[in-house]
């Protein structure tokens, strides 16, 4: 017997051309976004409030009509559905919500069983793989509980555990760890990431933090203003991200001018110009381009004859096992830089340089 | 709320003892004689109350009534508030404006526009007649169906006001959830939406059961051959069978207390927080039959809404006598409302009501302000006690209060603390002042329970009296709950008409009793006036108190702020 966790084959999920447009905006909410999850496949979408992560997650659950674009789902045999018109009820996919939507008014068992009960499932049946699906979220001694004498983590487990009982097609995931607390939150990630990635099934996962993403999931898809910006790998978003809103999303960075010179980059900060070996972005195509600087690819120096950029520490703080600097430049620009156990302390004045890994370049 | 011990000095200790000695003497006393009194002549009147058909069938005809009116005011209620919080279509505001409209009429008042409208010569009932050429009127007016029709009107609001409440506070996402996981429309009602829903429903069901089954004034004018307890209890009276009137007064009364236990009971073991954000979703209807019907669908039943209103203002204008078998009154003239300005007897029922109910609600004002204070802000010993006998009276019907009174306080008698006080003017305001003891209390303990009860230690600390404390940071604080319940005790008292009719005399009939009185003497267009200056009381209530809130309102921001 399979486990309500464990699924057949899972679909693909290709959104084409989706627009949403609200009454009163003029901007659309989600615009002209093509996207495809892989079967199988955890695809994060990222953004800052108002990017159009949730619309979008609300069009694919069916709870929002985009005004344009499709919605579909490729079978593992190859048959194709459109399901843009189609009711949430009828796409057999399964969510888990930002504050989890547990029936107050239902057991832990009961809330799990919900999905199985509407599909015709009947009681002692449902109750057990209910049972089996707590189990396997490690709940299964709660089943009996009323769902408000659970603590938050507990409560993201029940709402996963609903979720995936229903063995779903597609499984969506809005913010999912946005209620927990800092600590939880760490654990918990690792947790979904091998819930999601035991049951096989094909996940849309929306969030506001780009750890939680870069944890959870195995793509990234970053959304500004209703556009898709870039879909990657979490490395491919952070090595060579498409446009400096998302190289700033992602990881620490600070974006300045530069210019780009076949496979180099020169980067001049008050005055002090400094190259290096760079990997363009595609759009960075023009001389004048952007210059990512990752603390990682910078270090502090003491070297007075070399050409370094000067200015003076305004914060230092210690991350366990190394040293994050904040340095103010000349000309204004600040810079993070990780170091080790200088003796270097708030208002010193200090030299930074370029390490010599390659810093990506954005388009201006 | 244990932070809300406060000061506990001797002068609160007195004000607690004599506002329980106040309660049990004018709540307590009166309800303790009447059950006393069914047991005056051992169980014989019990065993007549038993094997009487007539008051059995008035026992039947009650719970039929009450059972009735709240499936009915469900059926109706539910679904319109549905309809206004959750969907969108053109003419919503409209509804949504005129929903309310029933509540807003006194109740023998909605019972007369009724009797105008769908009653045997009603205008409707005439226009029926016509349009199919019947020699007969279409239906008639009476009987437990109508009663319930009636009430189905006016107590709908209820049911309406708390669901709609109910999904202001409804966590939508959690019906996403249930379709999101496959359910269907029936599953989610059946088993999400509703019974999330129960508090509200439950609240809702206790308010219109415990009005239907107190309710008078449908039963008695509509009722024709069939009898409830209420009415039952005035028929024993007006023959002297006090005894029976008794037992009779005690059955409503515990069924009453019973229904408030039950209901109560539902009410709370279902209430549940509701977490999250809870976004207020209001869909466009999609359907185009559903969208071309909908603003047709919703203007009839603004126009149902807004008839009994017309029809009272219309009928105010018709000549007395003259409207015989037309469908609308034949002539109209100023004469009615002349006559009530002109003729001191006319006048007098207008001047009782407004003076009685000053009498009482004045009252009300003070003495529910006391037991709020003790309750909400002191350790005073009894508080529990007096939160209790305040909250009494709304479980016990009009009529058996005023029974109550009648048996109690019909004779001077110092040593049994009775005092003579039927057939004097005092009798009714002190009906209208219990029965509206627990609406003033309850808002006036709703508006010190959001006070932060270290203002009034922060007052004292600053050296404040306790005089000063209460005059500036207590009353204040009290006043947004104390304007909106004294408004509500005023609107019920100037309409009073279920106890009044138990107690009046004639020379301090209420606007009420007169409106029956003109009735039976078939002057329609003068008991109309009435109706129509009753309303216009209501409104100058209504709007004075909004005009009282604003000046409030400035205060309120003072008090918030700090």
């Amino acid at each position: 017997m399979t486990s309500p966790l464990t699924r057949g084959e899972a679909g693909a999920l290709v959104l084409e051309h989706v627009t949403r447009r609200y009454e009163g905006n003029a901007e659309p909410a989600v615009d002209d976004l093509s996207l495809t999850v892989a079967p199988g496949e955890l695809l994060a979408l990222v953004g800052a409030s108002g990017s159009g992560k949730t619309t979008t997650l609300r069009i694919v659950a069916g709870y929002e009509v985009p005004d344009s674009g499709r919605v579909l789902l490729t079978e593992p045999g190859g048959a194709t559905r459109e399901l843009t018109r189609e009711p949430p009820q009828r796409r057999g996919f399964g969510m888990v919500f930002q504050h989890y939507a547990l029936f107050p008014h239902m057991r832990v068992d009961e809330n799990v069983a919900f999905g199985l009960e509407a599909r015709g499932v009947k009681k002692s049946e449902r109750l057990a793989r209910a049972r089996e699906a707590l189990d396997g979220v490690g709940l299964g001694g709660k089943a009996q509980r009323a769902v408000q004498a659970l603590s938050g983590g507990e409560q993201q487990r029940v709402a996963l555990a609903r979720a995936l009982v229903i063995e779903p097609r597609v499984l969506l995931l809005d913010e999912p760890l946005s209620n927990l607390d800092p600590t939880l939150r760490q654990s918990t990630r690792e947790e979904l990431r091998a819930t999601l990635r035991r049951s096989g099934v094909t996940a849309l996962f929306v969030t506001h933090d780009q750890e939680d993403a870069f944890a959870v999931a195995d793509r990234v898809a970053m959304l500004q203003k209703g556009r898709l910006l870039q879909v990657g790998t979490p490395e491919a978003l952070y090595d060579t991200p498409a446009t400096r809103a998302v190289a700033e999303f992602v990881g620490r960075a600070a974006v300045v001018p530069a210019e780009r010179a076949e496979e180099r980059v020169w980067i001049t900060i008050g005055g002090v110009a400094l190259n290096t070996l760079a990997r363009h972005a595609d759009g960075a195509k023009e001389k004048q381009v952007l210059a990512v600087l990752r603390p990682e690819s910078l270090e502090l120096t003491d070297d007075e004859k070399a050409p370094t950029w000067r200015g003076e520490v305004t914060v230092r703080r210690f991350a366990g096992g190394h040293a994050v600097y904040r340095v103010r430049l000349a000309g204004g620009v600040e810079v993070e830089v990780f170091g080790h156990g200088e003796g270097v302390r708030e208002g010193d004045q200090a030299g930074v340089r370029l390490v010599g890994i390659p810093v990506a370049t954005v388009p201006a | 709320m244990s932070a809300r011990r406060r000061s506990f000095g001797v002068g609160v200790s007195i004000t607690a003892l004599a506002l329980l000695a106040l309660l049990g003497w004018s709540v307590v006393y009166p309800n303790a004689s009447v059950i006393i009194g069914s047991f005056e002549r051992g169980l014989d009147d019990w065993r007549a109350f038993a094997a009487s058909p007539a008051d059995i069938d008035a026992l039947r005809g009650t719970i039929i009534v009450s059972v009735g009116s709240v499936v009915a005011a469900l059926l109706v209620g539910i679904p319109l508030a549905f309809l206004l919080t959750r969907t969108d279509f053109r003419g919503r505001r409209l509804l949504s404006g005129v929903a309310t409209l029933p509540a807003a009429l006194p109740p023998l008042v909605g019972v007369l526009a009724f009797l105008f409208l769908y009653g045997e010569s009603g205008v409707i009932t005439r226009v029926v007649q016509h349009l199919f050429n019947l020699a007969e009127p279409p239906w008639t007016l009476s009987g437990l169906s109508a009663v319930i029709f009636v009430h189905a009107y006016t107590m709908y609001v209820y049911v309406f006001l708390f669901v709609s409440a109910g999904l202001e506070r409804y966590d939508t996402t959690l019906d996403e959830a249930a379709t999101g996981l496959g359910a269907s429309r029936t599953l989610l009602l059946r088993r999400v939406t509703l019974p999330l829903l129960t508090p509200s429903i439950a609240g809702a069901m206790l308010l219109v059961f415990m009005s239907a089954l107190g309710s008078f004034s449908a039963p008695y004018v509509f009722g024709g051959g069939a009898r409830v307890l209420s009415t039952q209890i005035l028929v024993s009276k007006l023959n002297g069978a006090m005894g029976l009137a008794y037992v009779e007064t005690t059955v409503l009364a515990v069924t009453a207390v019973l229904a408030l236990f039950l209901l109560r009971r539902m009410e709370g073991r279902r209430a549940y927080a509701m977490a999250g954000k809870g976004r207020a979703t209001r869909t466009a209807i999609r359907s185009r039959l559903a969208r071309s019907l909908l603003p047709i669908v919703a203007t009839a039943i603004v126009i149902l809404l807004i008839l009994p209103h017309a029809m009272v203002v219309l009928v105010s204008f018709a000549r007395d006598g003259a409207w015989t078998t037309q469908v609308l009154p034949p002539e109209y003239t100023l004469d009615n409302f002349r006559r009530l300005a002109q003729d001191r007897d006319l006048w007098q029922p207008i001047s009782n009501s407004v003076s009685m109910a000053l009498v009482a609600t004045v009252a009300d004002a003070i003495v529910c302000f006391a037991i709020a204070y003790v309750v909400v802000l002191t350790k005073a010993p009894g508080k529990r006690l007096l939160a209790l006998l305040s909250q009494l009276p709304w479980a016990i019907p009009a009529t058996a209060i005023a029974l109550g009174l009648a048996a109690t306080f019909d004779r001077n008698a110092p040593l049994q603390l009775r005092v003579l006080l039927v057939g004097t003017f005092w009798i009714l305001p002190i009906a209208y002042f219990i029965r509206n003891i627990p609406i003033v209390t309850s808002a006036v303990e709703g508006s010190l329970r959001q006070m932060d009860p270290t203002l009034e230690d922060a007052a004292r600390g600053l050296g404040a009296s306790r005089w000063l404390a209460l005059r500036r940071v207590i009353i204040p604080a009290a006043r947004p709950g104390l304007v909106a319940g004294t408004m509500l005790a005023a609107v019920a008292a100037v309409g009073e008409f279920v106890a009044s009719v138990v107690l009046y005399t004639h020379a301090n009939r209420p606007i009420s009793v007169e409106i029956l009185a003109q009735l039976r003497s078939l002057s329609f267009g003068t008991a109309a006036a009435y109706s129509v200056l009753l309303i216009v009381l209501v409104l100058l209530i209504v709007v004075g108190a909004r005009w009282l809130e604003g000046r409030v309102a400035d205060g309120e921001r003072v008090i918030q702020a700090a």
